[in-house]
Protein backbone atom coordinates (compact mmCIF):
# COMPACT_ATOMS: atom_id res chain seq x y z
CA UNK A 1 0.00 0.00 0.00
CA UNK A 2 2.80 2.10 0.95
CA UNK A 3 4.37 1.30 -2.13
CA UNK A 4 1.54 2.47 -4.47
CA UNK A 5 1.34 5.85 -2.41
CA UNK A 6 4.94 6.71 -3.13
CA UNK A 7 4.70 5.44 -6.64
CA UNK A 8 1.64 8.04 -7.06
CA UNK A 9 3.44 10.56 -5.52
CA UNK A 10 6.21 10.70 -7.38
CA UNK A 11 3.97 10.47 -10.76
CA UNK A 12 1.97 13.29 -9.40
CA UNK A 13 5.34 15.44 -8.98
CA UNK A 14 7.06 14.87 -12.17
CA UNK A 15 3.75 15.33 -14.16
CA UNK A 16 3.78 19.14 -14.54
CA UNK A 17 7.79 18.47 -15.27
CA UNK A 18 6.85 16.54 -18.26
CA UNK A 19 4.17 18.84 -19.38
CA UNK A 20 6.04 21.83 -19.60
CA UNK A 21 8.82 19.57 -21.09
CA UNK A 22 6.51 18.71 -23.77
CA UNK A 23 5.28 22.68 -24.39
CA UNK A 24 8.68 23.86 -24.91
CA UNK A 25 9.57 21.18 -27.06
CA UNK A 26 6.52 22.20 -29.27
CA UNK A 27 7.19 25.44 -29.41
CA UNK A 28 4.24 26.51 -27.22
CA UNK A 29 4.22 29.77 -25.45
CA UNK A 30 6.97 28.97 -22.73
CA UNK A 31 8.83 31.31 -20.19
CA UNK A 32 10.10 34.19 -22.83
CA UNK A 33 12.76 36.88 -22.83
CA UNK A 34 11.33 40.14 -23.76
CA UNK A 35 14.01 40.63 -26.79
CA UNK A 36 12.82 37.68 -29.11
CA UNK A 37 9.66 35.79 -29.83
CA UNK A 38 10.84 32.24 -28.60
CA UNK A 39 11.34 30.19 -25.85
CA UNK A 40 14.30 31.33 -23.36
CA UNK A 41 14.81 27.51 -23.93
CA UNK A 42 15.27 27.41 -27.04
CA UNK A 43 18.94 28.13 -28.85
CA UNK A 44 19.07 30.73 -31.69
CA UNK A 45 21.76 31.50 -34.26
CA UNK A 46 23.06 34.70 -33.19
CA UNK A 47 21.97 37.73 -35.20
CA UNK A 48 24.38 38.95 -37.52
CA UNK A 49 26.47 41.17 -36.36
CA UNK A 50 26.71 44.86 -38.68
CA UNK A 51 29.66 46.70 -39.13
CA UNK A 52 30.86 49.51 -37.37
CA UNK A 53 31.01 52.76 -39.64
CA UNK A 54 34.50 54.44 -39.70
CA UNK A 55 34.53 56.40 -42.95
CA UNK A 56 35.30 59.43 -41.16
CA UNK A 57 32.62 61.29 -42.58
CA UNK A 58 30.32 64.09 -40.05
CA UNK A 59 26.30 63.00 -40.10
CA UNK A 60 24.18 65.53 -39.93
CA UNK A 61 22.80 66.40 -36.45
CA UNK A 62 18.85 65.74 -36.04
CA UNK A 63 18.73 68.34 -33.54
CA UNK A 64 21.08 71.38 -32.99
CA UNK A 65 21.88 70.32 -29.34
CA UNK A 66 22.51 66.50 -30.71
CA UNK A 67 25.99 65.14 -29.66
CA UNK A 68 27.67 64.61 -32.75
CA UNK A 69 28.48 60.90 -33.39
CA UNK A 70 31.64 59.52 -33.79
CA UNK A 71 32.58 58.56 -37.30
CA UNK A 72 35.91 56.53 -37.00
CA UNK A 73 36.94 53.04 -34.99
CA UNK A 74 37.11 53.74 -31.01
CA UNK A 75 38.23 50.26 -30.47
CA UNK A 76 40.03 49.83 -27.47
CA UNK A 77 40.08 53.37 -26.30
CA UNK A 78 40.75 54.21 -22.56
CA UNK A 79 39.04 56.91 -21.02
CA UNK A 80 39.81 56.87 -17.13
CA UNK A 81 41.62 58.15 -14.49
CA UNK A 82 44.90 57.83 -16.41
CA UNK A 83 43.76 58.79 -19.49
CA UNK A 84 41.26 59.81 -21.82
CA UNK A 85 42.34 58.50 -25.74
CA UNK A 86 39.38 60.53 -27.03
CA UNK A 87 41.14 63.86 -25.77
CA UNK A 88 44.36 62.72 -27.34
CA UNK A 89 42.91 64.26 -29.94
CA UNK A 90 40.03 66.46 -29.64
CA UNK A 91 41.50 68.64 -26.76
CA UNK A 92 41.92 71.82 -27.38
CA UNK A 93 45.82 71.41 -27.35
CA UNK A 94 45.94 68.52 -29.64
CA UNK A 95 43.86 69.68 -32.20
CA UNK A 96 46.45 70.90 -34.69
CA UNK A 97 48.27 67.83 -34.56
CA UNK A 98 44.99 65.39 -35.11
CA UNK A 99 43.28 67.68 -37.29
CA UNK A 100 40.17 66.55 -35.38
CA UNK A 101 37.34 68.79 -34.30
CA UNK A 102 37.83 70.55 -30.63
CA UNK A 103 35.21 69.88 -27.99
CA UNK A 104 32.83 72.40 -27.65
CA UNK A 105 32.94 74.80 -25.08
CA UNK A 106 29.93 74.11 -23.69
CA UNK A 107 32.06 70.81 -22.61
CA UNK A 108 34.52 73.67 -20.66
CA UNK A 109 31.55 74.89 -18.22
CA UNK A 110 30.94 73.03 -14.60
CA UNK A 111 27.13 72.70 -13.48
CA UNK A 112 27.32 76.19 -11.93
CA UNK A 113 28.21 77.64 -15.40
CA UNK A 114 31.62 78.05 -14.68
CA UNK A 115 33.88 78.25 -17.66
CA UNK A 116 37.32 76.18 -16.53
CA UNK A 117 40.43 76.18 -18.73
CA UNK A 118 39.84 72.17 -19.88
CA UNK A 119 37.40 69.70 -19.86
CA UNK A 120 34.63 69.91 -17.03
CA UNK A 121 34.85 66.42 -14.89
CA UNK A 122 30.99 66.09 -15.67
CA UNK A 123 32.01 66.11 -19.36
CA UNK A 124 34.84 63.94 -19.23
CA UNK A 125 33.22 60.44 -20.00
CA UNK A 126 33.10 61.14 -23.81
CA UNK A 127 30.91 58.09 -24.92
CA UNK A 128 27.94 58.68 -22.44
CA UNK A 129 26.40 61.19 -24.97
CA UNK A 130 29.09 60.43 -28.86
CA UNK A 131 28.71 57.03 -30.46
CA UNK A 132 29.83 55.61 -33.37
CA UNK A 133 27.15 53.96 -35.48
CA UNK A 134 27.16 50.53 -37.21
CA UNK A 135 25.36 49.51 -40.16
CA UNK A 136 22.38 47.76 -38.77
CA UNK A 137 18.99 48.54 -39.77
CA UNK A 138 16.57 49.53 -37.67
CA UNK A 139 14.51 47.05 -35.67
CA UNK A 140 11.08 49.71 -35.68
CA UNK A 141 10.40 52.59 -37.95
CA UNK A 142 10.90 56.39 -36.70
CA UNK A 143 8.69 59.47 -37.81
CA UNK A 144 10.67 61.53 -36.86
CA UNK A 145 11.25 64.72 -38.46
CA UNK A 146 13.37 67.24 -37.90
CA UNK A 147 12.40 70.97 -36.95
CA UNK A 148 12.73 72.28 -40.64
CA UNK A 149 10.08 69.72 -41.69
CA UNK A 150 7.78 70.36 -39.12
CA UNK A 151 8.15 74.05 -39.93
CA UNK A 152 7.57 73.19 -43.68
CA UNK A 153 10.77 75.24 -44.53
CA UNK A 154 13.33 72.54 -45.58
CA UNK A 155 12.58 69.93 -47.83
CA UNK A 156 10.14 67.70 -46.33
CA UNK A 157 11.62 64.88 -44.76
CA UNK A 158 10.50 61.25 -43.46
CA UNK A 159 12.23 59.68 -41.02
CA UNK A 160 15.67 60.64 -39.66
CA UNK A 161 18.83 59.03 -40.44
CA UNK B 1 95.72 14.23 6.01
CA UNK B 2 96.36 11.43 3.32
CA UNK B 3 92.95 11.90 2.33
CA UNK B 4 94.72 15.82 1.70
CA UNK B 5 97.11 14.69 -0.36
CA UNK B 6 95.31 12.28 -2.49
CA UNK B 7 92.78 14.38 -3.24
CA UNK B 8 95.72 16.97 -4.31
CA UNK B 9 97.63 14.51 -6.66
CA UNK B 10 94.41 13.96 -7.81
CA UNK B 11 93.94 17.93 -9.08
CA UNK B 12 97.19 18.06 -9.99
CA UNK B 13 96.80 15.26 -12.39
CA UNK B 14 93.77 17.08 -14.15
CA UNK B 15 95.46 19.98 -14.51
CA UNK B 16 98.38 18.50 -16.10
CA UNK B 17 95.95 16.95 -18.85
CA UNK B 18 94.42 20.25 -19.42
CA UNK B 19 96.66 22.53 -19.55
CA UNK B 20 98.66 20.29 -22.66
CA UNK B 21 95.50 17.93 -23.31
CA UNK B 22 97.68 16.87 -26.52
CA UNK B 23 100.23 15.04 -24.49
CA UNK B 24 97.57 12.76 -23.36
CA UNK B 25 94.80 11.91 -26.12
CA UNK B 26 95.40 11.91 -29.86
CA UNK B 27 94.49 15.52 -31.99
CA UNK B 28 91.56 13.83 -34.04
CA UNK B 29 89.83 13.18 -30.32
CA UNK B 30 90.44 16.71 -29.43
CA UNK B 31 89.29 17.84 -32.56
CA UNK B 32 86.29 15.59 -32.91
CA UNK B 33 85.32 16.02 -29.35
CA UNK B 34 85.43 19.79 -29.38
CA UNK B 35 83.31 20.00 -31.98
CA UNK B 36 80.68 17.56 -30.57
CA UNK B 37 81.05 19.27 -27.23
CA UNK B 38 80.66 23.00 -28.84
CA UNK B 39 77.64 21.65 -31.06
CA UNK B 40 76.00 20.29 -28.12
CA UNK B 41 76.62 23.31 -25.45
CA UNK B 42 75.52 26.13 -28.70
CA UNK B 43 72.45 23.51 -28.97
CA UNK B 44 71.53 23.57 -25.68
CA UNK B 45 72.14 27.38 -25.00
CA UNK B 46 69.93 28.39 -27.83
CA UNK B 47 67.16 25.86 -27.13
CA UNK B 48 66.93 27.44 -23.64
CA UNK B 49 67.73 31.05 -24.72
CA UNK B 50 64.27 30.28 -26.99
CA UNK B 51 62.33 28.62 -24.25
CA UNK B 52 62.31 31.66 -22.20
CA UNK B 53 61.34 33.51 -25.28
CA UNK B 54 57.93 31.80 -25.85
CA UNK B 55 54.57 33.18 -24.42
CA UNK B 56 54.45 30.16 -22.22
CA UNK B 57 57.49 31.00 -20.28
CA UNK B 58 56.37 34.87 -19.80
CA UNK B 59 53.04 34.20 -18.33
CA UNK B 60 54.20 31.34 -16.37
CA UNK B 61 54.56 33.86 -13.54
CA UNK B 62 51.02 35.22 -12.34
CA UNK B 63 52.38 38.62 -12.70
CA UNK B 64 52.30 38.78 -16.34
CA UNK B 65 49.63 36.29 -16.70
CA UNK B 66 47.08 38.57 -14.33
CA UNK B 67 48.02 41.66 -15.71
CA UNK B 68 49.29 42.50 -19.53
CA UNK B 69 48.37 39.10 -20.99
CA UNK B 70 44.97 39.60 -19.45
CA UNK B 71 45.04 43.10 -21.15
CA UNK B 72 46.37 41.64 -24.43
CA UNK B 73 43.89 39.64 -24.86
CA UNK B 74 40.77 41.93 -25.34
CA UNK B 75 43.10 44.26 -28.24
CA UNK B 76 43.57 43.55 -31.81
CA UNK B 77 46.92 42.56 -31.13
CA UNK B 78 45.09 39.36 -29.73
CA UNK B 79 41.76 39.30 -31.32
CA UNK B 80 41.12 40.15 -34.55
CA UNK B 81 39.67 39.04 -37.92
CA UNK B 82 42.31 37.66 -39.54
CA UNK B 83 43.62 35.92 -36.81
CA UNK B 84 47.11 36.77 -36.62
CA UNK B 85 48.26 37.84 -33.35
CA UNK B 86 51.01 39.55 -31.19
CA UNK B 87 52.75 37.02 -28.74
CA UNK B 88 54.62 38.99 -25.75
CA UNK B 89 58.00 38.49 -27.14
CA UNK B 90 57.14 39.49 -30.49
CA UNK B 91 56.94 43.38 -29.42
CA UNK B 92 59.79 42.83 -26.33
CA UNK B 93 62.30 41.16 -27.44
CA UNK B 94 64.58 41.86 -30.40
CA UNK B 95 64.22 39.27 -33.28
CA UNK B 96 68.17 39.69 -33.74
CA UNK B 97 70.52 38.04 -31.84
CA UNK B 98 73.10 40.46 -30.52
CA UNK B 99 69.96 42.96 -29.47
CA UNK B 100 68.12 39.66 -28.05
CA UNK B 101 71.35 39.08 -25.62
CA UNK B 102 70.96 42.61 -24.87
CA UNK B 103 67.83 42.36 -23.61
CA UNK B 104 67.71 39.22 -22.25
CA UNK B 105 70.78 40.24 -20.08
CA UNK B 106 68.79 43.33 -19.17
CA UNK B 107 65.88 40.98 -18.37
CA UNK B 108 67.86 39.59 -15.42
CA UNK B 109 66.30 42.76 -13.19
CA UNK B 110 63.03 40.97 -14.04
CA UNK B 111 64.34 37.70 -12.27
CA UNK B 112 65.43 40.35 -9.24
CA UNK B 113 61.99 41.21 -9.16
CA UNK B 114 60.01 38.12 -9.03
CA UNK B 115 62.71 37.05 -6.49
CA UNK B 116 61.78 40.32 -4.70
CA UNK B 117 58.40 40.81 -5.30
CA UNK B 118 58.33 44.12 -6.71
CA UNK B 119 55.09 43.73 -8.93
CA UNK B 120 53.57 40.80 -7.43
CA UNK B 121 49.78 42.31 -6.43
CA UNK B 122 47.85 44.03 -8.58
CA UNK B 123 47.82 47.60 -6.59
CA UNK B 124 51.93 46.94 -6.61
CA UNK B 125 52.05 46.51 -10.68
CA UNK B 126 49.50 50.11 -11.06
CA UNK B 127 52.21 51.79 -8.79
CA UNK B 128 54.92 50.67 -10.97
CA UNK B 129 53.52 50.66 -14.29
CA UNK B 130 54.67 54.21 -15.57
CA UNK B 131 57.86 53.30 -14.84
CA UNK B 132 57.54 49.87 -16.43
CA UNK B 133 55.72 51.36 -19.80
CA UNK B 134 58.25 54.54 -19.60
CA UNK B 135 61.29 51.74 -19.89
CA UNK B 136 58.99 50.09 -22.96
CA UNK B 137 58.38 53.76 -24.61
CA UNK B 138 62.42 54.82 -24.60
CA UNK B 139 63.51 51.34 -25.43
CA UNK B 140 61.43 51.25 -28.80
CA UNK B 141 61.59 55.27 -29.33
CA UNK B 142 65.89 53.95 -29.13
CA UNK B 143 65.57 51.28 -31.87
CA UNK B 144 63.26 53.83 -34.12
CA UNK B 145 60.03 51.29 -33.12
CA UNK B 146 61.94 48.17 -34.54
CA UNK B 147 59.50 45.55 -32.68
CA UNK B 148 56.34 47.23 -34.55
CA UNK B 149 58.25 47.00 -37.65
CA UNK B 150 59.10 43.63 -37.66
CA UNK B 151 55.50 42.85 -38.88
CA UNK B 152 54.36 46.41 -40.11
CA UNK B 153 56.40 48.21 -42.46
CA UNK B 154 56.42 51.79 -43.88
CA UNK B 155 57.10 50.14 -47.57
CA UNK B 156 54.03 47.90 -47.68
CA UNK B 157 51.49 50.13 -45.60
CA UNK B 158 49.23 51.27 -48.59
CA UNK B 159 47.59 54.60 -46.90
CA UNK B 160 44.43 54.65 -49.52
CA UNK B 161 43.58 51.76 -47.47
CA UNK B 162 43.68 53.76 -44.21
CA UNK B 163 40.99 56.25 -42.93
CA UNK B 164 41.63 59.70 -44.23
CA UNK B 165 42.77 60.80 -40.89
CA UNK B 166 45.18 58.00 -40.80
CA UNK B 167 46.36 58.61 -44.33
CA UNK B 168 46.89 62.40 -43.68
CA UNK B 169 48.93 61.70 -40.37
CA UNK B 170 51.10 58.66 -41.43
CA UNK B 171 52.36 61.07 -44.52
CA UNK B 172 53.23 64.33 -42.49
CA UNK B 173 54.48 62.12 -38.92
CA UNK B 174 55.76 58.39 -40.11
CA UNK B 175 57.04 58.98 -43.82
CA UNK B 176 59.08 61.83 -43.41
CA UNK B 177 60.69 60.19 -40.51
CA UNK B 178 59.87 63.00 -37.89
CA UNK B 179 58.14 60.63 -35.42
CA UNK B 180 58.53 56.49 -34.83
CA UNK B 181 55.21 54.55 -34.44
CA UNK B 182 55.66 54.39 -30.38
CA UNK B 183 55.07 58.55 -30.59
CA UNK B 184 52.22 57.71 -31.54
CA UNK B 185 50.58 54.36 -30.67
CA UNK B 186 51.27 53.56 -27.01
CA UNK B 187 49.12 51.51 -25.02
CA UNK B 188 48.14 49.91 -27.82
CA UNK B 189 47.98 46.28 -26.46
CA UNK B 190 48.13 47.04 -22.70
CA UNK B 191 46.49 49.62 -20.46
CA UNK B 192 47.73 53.13 -20.51
CA UNK B 193 49.69 54.38 -16.79
CA UNK B 194 48.64 57.57 -16.06
CA UNK B 195 49.56 59.66 -18.56
CA UNK B 196 50.03 63.19 -17.07
CA UNK B 197 53.03 65.24 -18.68
CA UNK B 198 53.33 62.57 -21.66
CA UNK B 199 51.85 64.21 -24.78
CA UNK B 200 50.57 61.99 -27.70
CA UNK B 201 53.06 62.25 -30.47
CA UNK B 202 51.21 64.65 -33.07
CA UNK B 203 50.88 67.30 -30.23
CA UNK B 204 54.51 66.68 -28.64
CA UNK B 205 56.15 68.94 -31.59
CA UNK B 206 53.20 71.37 -31.74
CA UNK B 207 52.93 72.91 -28.17
CA UNK B 208 55.71 75.00 -27.58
Amino acid sequence: MKRILFAALVLAAAVPALVTGVVAADGQPGPRVSSGPHPITLDVPAEVTNREIVDDVKRVRNYADQPPLIPHAIRDYQIDLNINKCLTCHDRRNTEGSQAPMVSVTHFQDRDGQTLGTVSPRRYFCTQCHVPQTDAKPIVGNRFRDFDAVLGAGPAKEGAK
Amino acid sequence: MAIKTAICSMIAACWRVFARPSVHYSLGFLTLGGFIAGVLFWGGFNTALEATNTEAFCISCHEMRDNPYEELKQTIHFTNRSGVRASCPDCHVPHQWTDKIARKMQASKEVWGKIFRTIDTREKFLDKRRELAGHEWDRLKANNSLECRNCHSAESMDITKQTPRAAKLHETFLFTGEKTCIDCHKGIAHRLPDMTGVEPGWTASAIK
